[in-house]
């Protein structure tokens, strides 16, 4: 995944000499989690920018240089650094096309790589999705699998409104059969996906949590549950149909993500799967997530991520027997 | 590599320690211990006449802006407001020295500054009306959006200088902001960013006294805040707010030196604000009569009409003209904020992203039928 995010960053400065890639270390060093290998290199350290160490400096600047028409893909180190850069990210990359009536768009792209399981320390592991998600005039995506980390990134620096692109730090590693020669193309931002088909409950997930839900799938097989997943994609906007249209042919549905469940995404699609289904209904929605603590230190984390256990206790909770 | 290969180190590793360094002599860039001044002073001398005809005038209809402003809201025509009696020389002289191509970056007290870049009055102030957030197309202008949030519009100003410099534009940004957003992070980042980057931004911080209450002695102990510019690698000037002689100069000077391609400068009015922060504030609470009654003697277009007059630049007669024009002003604003906006409703929905989402669309079909409904009734 790392190198598709490379590659998709490579070739949209490439094609447009507006796109300008920034942030903490990105430069010589190519990032910490080496996102932008190379960039500088090929494009110059104008176009591939090592800032001071200041999120809501970068975000603030990247805002005046999308003013002044430029693309700027802004990367934050980790998620739980992304903070400082809030208040740049609320009252002005969010509101600035709306403050504006239009006059004004932000093609911002900011890349936030989050969520745990590579055993990192604390701060380093939030899913802060729940913030973003709460922002009207952001879009939120998260890629889960390797092309759509190419063609999701690629249709983010494209967007003319901001994107928080919230990277999966785990499966920046994960393998697949990927030709960068040849890149696949997959639907745009807004569109959710099934990525196993199945008739005894949909899992709705994204990002991190999808090899996870799949795993949880097959497992589930010799149970006699045959389960279908549905891999958001997009946080805002949510395609609430592709979820409705599965939840509905199946009659139940458990969301999954790494995020505390109390105010989580999770909770907003529960309610509208429950508003839109409710007939169709075998049993209430449920949500497995984080727990509603502050991330758990490296040794603890594997208690607190939703894995392939708790998901398959959810799904016997869905009463099978009726 | 150890610490007898580093460069310098020499055969004792304690004699130099091998540190970063400074790259600037602090110097050149710590402002002058009392603020800068023209008029009074034998600078007067050099007054460009065509230009302080000009400035005078601008200063008169500023006072009448604020003035009329005031009076809107009184009326209840504006939400608020907040004046800037007493700083039109900072106003005006920000907005003077800048040319058609280069950005000014207004703080929500700055009004008056986008004013008198020509912005027309009434577009200013939709913000403060409530009819809209930004009146104006800010490219049009080349005007941001009036800032709310405290020294947030700063990054934008060097981000958008950086952006002109980094596609070979001959473009300047001017950012203003108060004594009070000199605290904030936003600041520090911006400054910070704008040294190192060396983008063509003037920094203009208007200290009028007073963060709504608390006094500047509560906001920093730096012996001014123009001497915060050394920290970051760029030149502090410090000068009088209410001198728009010396602020048309230092601020003239400054956007030079950006322009050159010197780098940002950060620059310190020092200032009053005759009133209170908005109508919704009462500050005699927090300040006496009597430094009021002393920074009134010292008034922004006393001190330029005195000079002028002395010099024979203006006269009664120029006086008057400067008189009638801000009326004219004064009357077409009015009229202009008489007049009832008109509001559309859906325009909830119309702004928030490029592609209406299907949420967005939903809600909007929500607040159609309400609005049928209404109708109907």
């Amino acid at each position: 995944m790392a190198q598709a995010l490379t590659r998709a960053m490579r070739d949209a400065m490439a094609e447009d000499p507006t796109v300008h890639v920034m942030g903490e270390d990105v430069g010589t060093l190519g990032g910490v989690f080496r996102i932008t290998d190379g960039l500088a290199k090929e494009f110059g350290e104008e176009r591939c920018t090592d800032t001071p160490l200041a999120e809501a400096g970068i975000l603030g600047a990247a805002v005046g240089m999308a003013m002044y028409g430029l693309r700027p893909v802004v990367e934050m180190q980790f998620d739980a650094f992304a903070y400082p850069a809030f208040e740049q990210l609320i009252s002005h990359v969010a509101k600035m096309r709306n403050r504006t009536r239009g006059a004004m768009p932000l093609p911002i792209t900011i890349r936030v790589p989050y969520g745990g399981g590579i055993g990192g320390v604390e701060h380093h592991c939030d899913s802060s999705e729940a913030y973003y998600v709460a922002t009207p005039g952001l879009t939120v995506v998260t890629p889960a699998t390797v092309e759509d980390a190419y063609g999701l990134l690629r249709a983010s620096i494209a967007s003319d409104d901001p994107v928080v692109f919230l990277e999966p730090k785990r499966l920046y590693w994960s393998k697949a059969d990927w030709r960068p020669e040849a890149p696949t193309p997959v639907p745009g931002i807004g569109k959710a996906l099934v990525r196993r088909a199945g008739t005894s409950a949909t899992l709705i997930t994204y990002g991190p949590s999808l090899p996870v839900c799949l795993e949880a799938a097959e497992a589930a097989r010799q149970e006699g549950w045959d389960l279908e997943v549905v891999d958001l994609r997009s946080l805002v906007p949510f395609d609430e149909n592709t979820v409705v249209e599965s939840v509905r042919r199946t009659g139940r549905a458990v969301v999954v993500h790494e995020a505390g469940g109390f105010g989580g995404p999770g909770a907003e699609i529960a309610a509208r799967v429950t508003e839109r289904c409710f007939h169709h209904l075998e049993a209430p929605v449920l949500r497995v997530t984080g727990f509603d603590i502050p991330y758990p230190p490296p040794m603890l984390e594997k208690h607190h991520l939703p894995g392939v256990d708790r998901i398959l206790d959810a799904v016997a909770r869905l009463q099978w027997e009726n | 590599m150890t610490v007898q290969e580093l460069p310098g180190a020499g055969a004792s590793h304690r004699s130099t320690p091998p540190a970063w360094r400074p790259r600037t002599d602090a110097a050149p860039l710590l402002p002058d211990p009392e603020p800068y001044r023209v008029l009074g002073t034998e600078a007067a001398d050099r007054l460009d006449p065509e230009l302080m005809r000009r400035c005078y005038a601008e200063l008169v209809r500023g006072r009448r802006y604020n003035a009329q402003a005031t009076a809107l809201t009184k009326q209840g025509r504006l939400a608020v407001y907040p004046s800037t009696v007493g700083q039109e020389a900072c106003e005006i002289a920000a907005a003077l020295v800048l040319e058609d191509q280069d950005w000014l970056f207004p703080s929500y007290r700055d009004t008056l500054a986008a004013v008198a870049r020509g912005l027309d009055p009434v577009q200013a102030l939709t913000l403060l009306r409530g009819d809209w957030h930004t009146g104006y197309d800010p490219r049009e202008h080349r005007i941001a959006p009036l800032s709310t949030p405290l020294a947030t519009q700063l990054p934008h100003a060097v981000g958008l200088a950086h952006a002109a410099r980094l596609r070979g534009d001959d473009v300047v940004a001017l950012a203003m902001v108060g004594d009070g957003g000199t605290s904030e992070g936003d600041f520090h980042e911006a400054l910070n960013f704008a040294a190192v980057w060396q983008a063509p931004v003037v920094f203009l911080v208007q200290n009028n006294g007073f963060a709504i209450s608390v006094p500047l002695a509560k906001q920093t102990a730096a012996p001014t805040l123009a001497h915060k510019a050394v920290g970051y690698g760029m030149p502090g000037r410090l000068v009088d707010g209410n001198d728009i002689a010396a602020m048309h100069e230092v601020l003239a000077e400054a956007v030079r030196r950006a322009r050159a391609g010197g780098g940002p400068t950060l620059i310190e009015a020092v200032t009053y604000r005759m009133e209170a922060h908005t109508n919704a504030d009462d500050a005699t609470r927090y300040r006496g009569d009597a430094e009021v009654e002393a920074w009134k003697a010292h008034d922004p277009i006393d001190l330029l009409e005195r000079e002028l007059t002395a010099r024979g630049i203006i006269d009664e007669a120029a006086i008057a003209t400067a008189r009638e024009e801000a009326e004219t002003m004064a009357a077409a604003l009015r009229e202009g904020m008489n007049a009832d906006p008109v509001v559309d409703p859906m325009d909830l929905f119309a702004h928030v992203y490029a592609e209406q989402t299907d949420r967005l669309r939903e809600q909007a079909a929500m607040l159609r039928a309400e609005l049928e409904a209404e109708d109907q009734a």
